[in-house]
């Protein structure tokens, strides 16, 4: 008897994607629909993908979806939640999307404790725009706005920002995870999900930062881009959960 | 139908809110600040959604993610912060979300001040966001109007799927009029087939503005236009009150068509047979009618609280076919009916001294 022990995900369609290779994107968004499949959410889901390299999302998750301007995505999900309570909302963000530009979007989202779940995908740079400096580049790293590397003195410090948000009440569940190896992108689902189950079950706010290669920019090889993110990305910035207010349900007195 | 005392904020809230409004996202500027205080409560007892946001930017996105589910969704602000809405207009007219933005005008450039103003003309009517994309614009100029036009402005938007604005100003946020409120719910709940709701039972739907493939935007484009010229054909709303055979032709929208009908029962006294057109809908704009009365009439006049904005419209429907004269003050000044009287006699006089010009008497 043979049994199937790998296939493609309902919620995925069965289409090449237009990520370069060694891109992390693409095994985030395979995750996401395996999660998606596993949960049996698929017909109850609205994904909000803004500007960045995965604005085209919905060319590869089939289910109902919405393309919003670039950083706005947790105030369009505020929007989505708020008129459909009973419906699964997910946000799909790059790192100078969340963390730059829409920066007081996602802390007043966090704040006010929006039931919706954010996919933060720190690649440390710039992807769609060819590689200029996000505010989680790391100290040191070069980029086309950076050329001879990120200086605290000019550019200031790489961004945390599960941490920057963990003072705050509204936020339920926030950790970090990386796709650098078949254990970790084990974590990464595992805390995606998660993730999902706390607005699911809960109704209370969810981030998961994925700490993603980007070789392109990078200008590394997809093999070199892995040693970069375990050698300098990882240490940096830490894996595991900043902040986790359960999902147990508990029996109030 | 009973009669209620009402200021123009109030009664458009409560419009809104009649139309099915059932989501309101705001940023709190004067002068129309009793809007979100007013739906802070009255959507409450309707199981509706308030929500205050960090800013209009966030604001306008809420009432895109809003609208993109189907649900009457709107926000309100004035000059500062419309400034900052125009990313999210310019991304609801591209992926054709339908939605009520409303600008109680006061005066700018800048900070400016919270007085009365008309000075948002352009930004509301000529694009303000980016790309090729038209507004359908609404100017109430009466406390029923306010509480009327939510519920054309719903309609309007669902049925082009186009974002809709009210360009109101701080006079008629303020006043107060007796408005007979009326319920017309009926089309709250339309098909909406393109909605995102979860992909239940049909395939998925997307709510998109980025069209990458070669060809792909400027048909998304064409199309867009294509909607636009319908508006233009089907849609274009005026009054026209006064002589029916005039020879001065006033134009004016909002608070000053309120100003030009207080005068011209005073300038028939004098012997001048003047009629006014009033736009309501600031676009599409009432060209053809002006054109029409550009040819009869010895000039035309046009009052604004700007210096000169709907002019340009003005000019352009006339096709020079007579002159076209304009007073404006602007940065909260209001025009008093006595200087708009003097202004249109200097006019009158001026007009008298060329060949061919008879005002009788
Ligand atoms: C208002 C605005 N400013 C700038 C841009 C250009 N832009 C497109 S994507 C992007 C950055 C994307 O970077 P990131 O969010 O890190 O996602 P990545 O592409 O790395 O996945 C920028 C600046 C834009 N589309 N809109
Ligand atoms: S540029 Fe970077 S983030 Fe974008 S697709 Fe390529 S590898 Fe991925």
């Amino acid at each position: 008897m043979m049994r199937i022990v790998y296939t493609k995900p309902k919620s995925m369609k069965d289409v090449p994607t237009h990520y370069c290779p060694g891109c992390g994107h693409g095994i985030i968004h395979r995750l996401i629909c395996e999660i998606v499949d596993e949960l049996g959410i698929r017909e109850d889901l609205i994904g909000i993908c803004p500007v960045g390299c995965s604005v085209v999302a919905y060319n590869y998750f089939d289910f109902d979806m919405i393309e919003v301007a670039h950083g706005r995505a947790p105030a369009v999900a505020t929007g989505v939640k708020r008129s459909r309570p009973d419906k699964v909302v997910f946000t799909y963000q790059g790192d100078g999307d969340l963390a730059s530009i829409g920066m007081a979007e996602i802390i007043h989202a966090a704040a006010r404790g929006e039931a919706f779940t954010v996919v933060f995908v720190n690649n440390a740079i710039y992807g769609m725009t060819g590689g200029q400096m996000a505010p989680t580049t790391l100290l040191g790293q070069k980029t086309t706005t950076t050329p001879f590397g990120r200086d605290h003195k000019m550019e200031g410090y790489p961004i945390k920002i599960p941490e920057l948000l963990s003072s705050l009440p509204g936020a339920w569940y926030l950790e970090r995870v990386a796709v650098n190896s078949p254990g970790n992108i084990r974590k990464t689902k595992k805390a995606i999900k998660k993730a999902f189950l706390t607005q699911i079950e809960k109704n209370k706010f969810s981030l998961v930062e994925v700490l993603s290669p980007c070789p392109t920019s990078w200008r590394l090889s997809p093999v070199d881009a892995i040693k970069w993110m375990e050698e300098q990305m990882i240490p940096y910035y830490g894996l595991g959960t900043i902040k986790d207010e359960g999902i147990q349900v508990v029996r109030e007195k | 139908m009973k009669k209620l005392l009402l200021s123009g904020n109030e009664a458009l809230a409560e419009g809104a809110v009649r139309a099915g409004c059932r989501c309101y996202f705001g940023y709190p500027i004067t002068p129309q600040s009793e809007i979100p205080a007013y739906m802070a409560k009255r959507l409450r007892q309707v199981g509706g959604v308030f929500l205050q946001a960090e800013s209009e930017i966030a604001a306008i996105n809420m009432v895109y993610g809003a609208a993109a589910t189907g649900m009457r969704a709107m926000t309100s602000s004035s000059g500062p912060g419309i400034s900052l809405k125009q990313e999210g207009l310019s991304y609801l007219a591209g992926a054709q979300l339908p939605a009520l933005v409303v600008n109680v005008m006061r005066g700018g450039p800048g900070l400016g001040n919270i007085a009365p103003s008309q000075s948002d003309y352009f930004q509301a009517t000529k694009g303000g966001g980016h790309g090729d994309y038209h507004l359908i614009v609404l100017a109430p100029f009466s406390v029923q109007e306010m509480a009327d036009f939510p519920h054309l402005a719903f309609d309007l938007a669902d049925k082009y799927r186009n974002p809709v604005m009210i360009l109101a100003d701080a006079i008629l946020g303020q006043m107060m009029e007796a408005v007979e409120l009326k319920n017309n719910e009926k089309n709250r709940l339309i098909e909406k087939p393109w909605a995102v709701t979860g992909a239940r039972g049909r395939p998925q739907n997307i709510i998109r503005s980025l069209f990458l493939k070669e060809g792909e935007l400027e048909a998304h484009n064409k199309l867009l236009q294509k909607k636009y010229r319908i508006m233009k054909k089907n849609e274009v709303r005026y009054q026209l009150t006064g002589d029916p055979d005039p020879e001065v032709l006033l134009v004016a929208y909002g608070s000053m068509a309120r100003v030009c009908m207080y005068i011209m029962p005073r300038l028939k006294k004098i012997g001048v047979r003047t009629s006014l057109i009033r736009p309501i809908t600031l676009w599409p704009f009432p060209y053809d009618i002006i054109e029409d009365i550009s040819k009869k009439v010895k000039f035309i006049f046009v009052l604004e609280m700007s210096e000169g904005q709907m002019l340009e419209d003005v000019k352009l429907a006339s096709r020079e076919k007579c002159p076209v004269y304009f007073y404006g003050r602007m940065g909260g000044g209001v025009p008093e009916p006595e200087e708009v009287l003097t202004k249109i006699e200097e006019v009158l006089k001026v007009e008298s001294k060329r060949k061919n010009y008879k005002i009788r008497r």
